[in-house]
């Protein structure tokens, strides 16, 4: 599903050179549900937005179902974004003048899906994430958990093969986290990948293999005992 | 995506960020009226001035008696502008549009208690139109008044106003001098101008005045109306041909035109273009600022929707068109209301504050073109760069 080859990245900022990743090389395949974990700045967002077709490596390459990313024109690119991936930010990004279904609604518009189609759509991801009375909510008379989940959703709604996450439960209590994380799992094992960024020992559990980073390289790379939650998504 | 989908979105975007297209809106609605409001004040005072001086009569040539024939008033055979002048001057030129002639002396008219010293005027019902005088009250004398040597007497507002006492003079009784009158009608008051006060006058038919009243066939002058003021030399000069030919001596007659005075205003008919374009001018740099701070602030803003849209799978066309489209409605909407409201407003200032507006056609539509076209490119420029960036970088920005 991924493979990525001495991926590197570097922001010239005046003088000095920082790198924010060096030489990175991995892979996940298909299925898989990936915990990278590492202290802040070692360069874990730097990754999943490169992954996510968000940003630019500066060396290396990245291929994603075997097409090389960088080799993409712009149009394929946000193609790919818009149907292969579905990406998870820690700070939800959701459009606030927007309700929560139209929202979701958005990347299905960029999708060409009709009108009525969309409605019924979005609907139905936001009610496997247990939003189904908060569709005409917008973000800002939701909790933080609730937008997080509007955010999946929103990620979902285009049936993606790759999830990204990156600290999806950073702002959430942890009774919201282990939700997320109840969801993740459903998914994962429905067959949905799985990539998600997190600085708790005790979400990374919830995986199937766990990536350190430190300084920009992986330190360590295992597989887990994954640990198992059962779906008790409140709305 | 269909361009449909993107022209809803657009209007859902305003409709959603009301106050956001309000402030928008609003830069382009000020920038277009200030520009139709300013431009109209300027045409206005324009206006004014020409009004002002085409008050005086325009296109005026006045034909008198030279030195050599108004020497020693009394000698009424050396007077040479007799009604035979007329229509020599009347042959004399195929620009004149209308003549004027008139017989003009001091003295005391009275009413009832009352008397006081004023201009008569002898003269033919065209003397109105060439100088510019409006009937109020009653009606102006006739030609049959004229060829019956009627006594009959049109006022001036002054005289109407110290003699009658503001009471209407129409059918009632003028002596001039032991001579009875009827007032037939009062001239609308003209104030102060350049040549003393234009509303002490009466005018008679000049016939009464020649054989009633002064006994002479004299005239004081002619005042010869030039059909196109791009004629007024050539007439001048076909003038003086024609009245040496007759008289045979040059002293005899002078003609005066206003060449002076239609430079004065072609001067400053000049100076209020320049100043007028310097208005537009500013008026519209001013509006376009306006316009360009609240497009970029509004652009700027949504840069992080950019970022969010793309990340979930919008491409730069959408992006841009979506901006397109917002920046359409906006600056079109705006541009419409700002010129109804800009026409009102150069209606109400001219009805409340007595200044004169006037909207021009090429104001309006300039002020309307340029502030959209400024609404369009700074609502779109700004989102084309940011449609153009990672999608990462347009989130980073704050
Ligand atoms: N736009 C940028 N300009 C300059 N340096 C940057 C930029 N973005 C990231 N970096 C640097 O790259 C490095 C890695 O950043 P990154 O955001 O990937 O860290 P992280 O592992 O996600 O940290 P955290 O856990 O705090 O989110 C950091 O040292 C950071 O300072
Ligand atoms: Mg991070």
């Amino acid at each position: 599903m991924l493979i990525i080859k001495n991926l590197s990245k570097s922001y010239q900022m005046g003088e000095q050179q920082v790198t924010a990743l060096a030489a990175v090389s991995l892979q996940i395949a298909r299925g898989e549900m990936v915990a990278i974990m590492g202290p802040s700045g070692s360069g874990k967002s730097t990754l999943m937005n490169m992954i996510g077709c968000l940003d630019q490596p500066t060396g290396g390459r990245l291929f994603l179902n075997q097409a090389e990313v960088n080799q993409l024109r712009e149009k394929e690119k946000a193609q790919l974004r818009n149907r292969e991936i579905g990406f998870v930010f820690q700070s939800f990004n959701l459009l606030p003048r927007l309700t929560a279904w139209q929202n979701v609604e958005l990347p299905m518009i960029y999708a060409g899906v009709k009108p009525k189609e969309r409605l019924q759509r979005a609907k139905e991801t936001l009610e496997l994430m247990g939003l189904g009375p908060r569709i005409d909510h917008r973000p800002k008379e939701l909790s933080g958990g609730q937008q997080q989940r509007v955010a999946i959703a929103r990620a979902l709604v285009n049936r993606p093969n790759l999830l990204l996450a990156d600290e999806p439960t950073g702002n959430l209590d942890s009774h919201s986290s282990r939700e997320i994380m109840a969801v993740f799992q459903d998914l994962n094992q429905k067959g949905l990948t799985v990539v998600l960024v997190t600085h708790e020992e005790e979400i990374a559990a919830y995986a199937k293999r766990v990536i350190r980073f430190l300084d920009g390289r992986i330190v360590s790379d295992q597989k887990i005992q994954q640990k198992a939650l059962t779906k008790e998504v409140e709305p | 995506m269909k361009l449909s989908e993107n022209i809803l979105m657009a209007a859902k975007n305003l409709k959603n960020n009301k106050v956001r297209s309000l402030l928008t809106m609003l830069g382009v609605i000020i920038g277009v009226a200030a520009v139709i409001v300013m431009v109209s004040l300027g045409e206005g005072a324009k206006k004014q001035i020409t009004d002002s001086i085409s008050a005086m009569g325009s296109n005026l040539l006045i034909v008198n008696a030279g030195r050599g024939g108004m020497r020693g008033g009394g000698h009424a055979t050396s007077e040479p502008l007799t009604n035979k002048i007329i229509e020599v001057i009347t042959k004399g030129s195929s620009h004149i549009e209308r003549i004027a002639p008139r017989l003009q002396k001091s003295k005391l008219v009275k009413y009832g208690e009352i008397s006081l010293r004023t201009r008569i005027v002898g003269c033919t019902t065209s003397f109105p139109a060439v100088r510019n005088y409006q009937i109020a009250q009653g009606d102006f004398f006739s030609e049959a008044d004229l060829s019956g040597r009627r006594r009959v007497a049109v006022i001036g507002a002054y005289i109407a106003e110290e003699l009658y006492s503001g009471a209407n003079p129409v059918g009632l009784e003028l002596k001039i001098g032991k001579m009875r009158l009827k007032v037939i009608g009062v001239l609308a008051e003209k104030g102060q101008s350049n040549f003393g006060n234009s509303d002490d006058l009466v005018l008679i038919p000049l016939t009464t005045a020649q054989r009633r009243l002064f006994g002479t066939t004299t005239l004081s002058d002619i005042s010869v109306q030039v059909s196109r003021a791009e004629a007024m030399e050539q007439v001048n000069r076909e003038l003086e041909e024609a009245l040496l030919a007759e008289l045979q001596d040059e002293t005899k007659f002078r003609v005066r035109n206003q060449a002076e005075l239609l430079s004065t205003v072609e001067g400053t008919t000049q100076t209020f273009t320049f100043l007028l374009a310097g208005i537009a001018a500013v008026s519209l740099l001013v509006g376009g600022i306006g316009i360009m701070n609240i497009m970029l602030v509004s652009v700027t803003e949504r840069i992080r929707e950019i970022g969010i849209r793309k990340a979930i799978g919008a491409g730069q066309e959408e992006i841009l068109g979506l901006f397109l489209l917002e920046a359409i409605m906006l600056s079109l909407a705006g541009g419409i209301i700002g010129v109804i409201l800009g026409c009102l407003v150069a209606k109400l200032v001219a009805s409340f504050s007595g200044l004169m507006t006037v909207l021009t056609m090429p104001s309006i539509v300039l002020s309307f073109l340029f502030s959209v076209m400024i609404g369009l490119f700074f609502g779109v420029y700004p989102a084309y760069k940011a449609a153009g960036l990672d999608p990462i970088e347009a989130l980073r920005h704050e």
